[in-house]
């Protein structure tokens, strides 16, 4: 059962970094990377919105922090949009690689069962798919929601670098508080999941640590998920205004 | 006690399958599960109906032949167990019981539940082998293995390629059985010369066979009947990262 000569998989291909993309566990190892990326990423974004508990100023402060962190050897802004080229990269190359393998693996099992029992697997394991794409549509509606302010607020609403009352505003609409909720659970399913899944795909998991990462793994999705979901709730119940 | 078995008959590769259903009366609690299929077949045959076709050989769950989705799960669910291992009194009188081929592109049916699983033979010709001189045997205290490597070379030579890991992966995946295969052989001294050979040419054979990647259920280890760890994976994927990064050619 080989494919045509063309897609048959070399032991040795010649560029070292065709053959980590060419081979599967290379596209694993890929995603991994990524996605290590982007939950270092999603903690420091967690930290940094905490701070609207520490009031208007210190937040708004923050904001504009972001923008200045550099000078005077980087213009304003400069390392904001370095840092989001680098998410983008990774954000699409993970995609990429799941869409990738997700296919492979459809292909390597055309015939269903009638019938075969789960036994092991976790809740975060069978969602990776669906809860990966509900992240991908998050992603986007939150780009246009809080950073563009083009969606979800009344006119002249939104104010760039405002973000204590952007933020209020923003999460005074119930529906789109619900969807953030419901989208931080997706993504603390994910990373219950995810993060377990990189340290295995990296081969940093051995019979003896294997309990004590998935505890790590599943207590950082946990932190993630309530971290974020403080200020919507917080919203919500009229703490902060 | 009497057992209402479903079970999935299919003529040959080409052929479409379909469950039929049959009744066993007689089956006593220390029968195991094959022979309760071989009192079936006997009843079959005696009716001149063709009997049901399924892999076995040593009955004693260290050969890998046997092999096959009881009620769901592969080799029945019983962990560390195969399905000549399986005994009958884990059956209750009137059960029903639903027996299914492995499904996976590399593994298709070749009559009832027996699978084709020469793509295992391939992943093992790529690369499962180490390079020696023959002649007369060599002083066995010449290459000093340490006690943990050969501990875990062991624990992944427990492996008897049945493909109870690709039946029950819902990306019908061979990591386990190929991680099983490169971490044995990895793991020793004699091993090494061959090592960053071996993982690529095992990958790249699993690959080519149209196996699936892994999503990290765990799944396989779950039903494997020599309880691999799924760490192994890790282990081998460690490997081909080396691999990929530092091999010369040769
Ligand atoms: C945007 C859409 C996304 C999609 C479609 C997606 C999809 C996937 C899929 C299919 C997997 C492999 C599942 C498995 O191993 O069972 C995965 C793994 C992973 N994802 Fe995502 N994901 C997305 C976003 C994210 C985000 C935002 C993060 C980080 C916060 C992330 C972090 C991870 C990590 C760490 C892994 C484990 C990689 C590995 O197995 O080694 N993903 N993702
Ligand atoms: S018949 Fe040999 S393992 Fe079951």
């Amino acid at each position: 059962m080989t494919e045509s000569a063309e897609t048959q998989q070399h032991p040795v291909a010649g560029n070292r970094f065709v053959a980590i993309w060419t081979s599967v566990i290379g596209k694993k190892v890929v995603m991994a990377v990524t996605g290590a990326v982007l939950i270092l990423f999603v903690i420091a974004h967690m930290v940094g919105n905490l701070k609207i508990f520490s009031g208007q100023e210190e937040i708004n402060a923050y904001s504009r922090f972001l923008r200045e962190v550099g000078w005077p050897e980087l213009g304003y802004g400069q390392l904001l949009w370095l840092v989001r080229i680098v998410l983008l990269v990774c954000a699409v190359l993970h995609i990429t690689a799941a869409v990738q393998l997700t296919r492979m693996n459809w292909r390597a099992l055309p015939v269903g069962y009638e019938n075969r029992k789960d036994v092991e697997t976790t809740w975060g394991a069978v969602t990776m798919r669906w809860g990966g794409l509900l992240l991908a549509v998050f992603i986007v509606f939150h780009l246009l929601h809080f950073t563009g302010g083009l969606v979800g607020f009344q006119s002249g609403q939104f104010e760039h670098l405002m973000v204590y009352q952007n933020v209020v505003a923003g999460f005074s609409v119930l529906p789109i508080s619900l969807f953030y909720i419901v989208a931080m659970g997706a993504l603390c399913l994910h990373l219950d999941h995810g993060i377990w899944s990189m340290f295995q795909t990296l081969g940093w998991v051995t019979v003896q640590n294997t309990k004590s990462i998935r505890t790590f793994s599943r207590l950082v999705a946990i932190i993630i998920f309530v971290g974020f979901i403080s200020v919507p709730i917080s919203v919500l119940a009229g703490w902060l205004r | 006690m009497n057992l209402t078995l479903k079970i999935w008959r299919q003529q040959n590769a080409k052929a479409s399958g379909a469950f039929v259903t049959y009744q066993v009366q007689g089956v006593t609690p220390d029968m195991s599960f094959l022979e309760m299929l071989d009192l079936l077949n006997e009843n079959l045959q005696a009716k001149a109906e063709p009997p049901v076709a399924f892999e076995h050989d040593c009955r004693e769950g260290i050969c890998g032949a046997c092999g096959f989705l009881i009620n769901g799960v592969a080799h029945g669910g019983r962990r560390g167990t195969t399905v000549c291992q399986l005994s009958m009194r884990f059956f209750k009188d009137g059960d029903s019981v639903t027996l299914e081929p492995w499904r996976a592109r590399a593994f298709p049916v070749l009559r009832d539940l027996a699978v084709d699983r020469s793509p295992f033979d391939r992943i093992i010709q790529a690369g499962g082998f180490i390079t020696a001189p023959t002649g007369g045997a060599p002083e066995a205290n010449n290459i000093l293995v340490p006690k943990d490597s050969a501990e875990t070379a062991f624990d992944a030579a427990a492996c008897i390629g049945c493909g109870a890991c690709v039946a029950a992966c819902p990306n019908a995946a061979a990591m386990l059985f190929t991680a099983a295969k490169v971490t044995h052989l990895n793991s020793l001294p004699q091993g090494q010369p061959q090592r960053d050979r071996r993982t690529l040419s095992m990958v790249a054979a699993m690959t080519n066979e149209i196996f699936g990647s892994c999503t990290n259920h765990g799944e396989c280890e779950a039903v494997c009947p020599k309880k691999i760890p799924i760490e192994f994976i890790g282990k081998m994927n460690r490997d081909l990262i080396h691999a990929t990064l530092h091999h010369r050619g040769d």
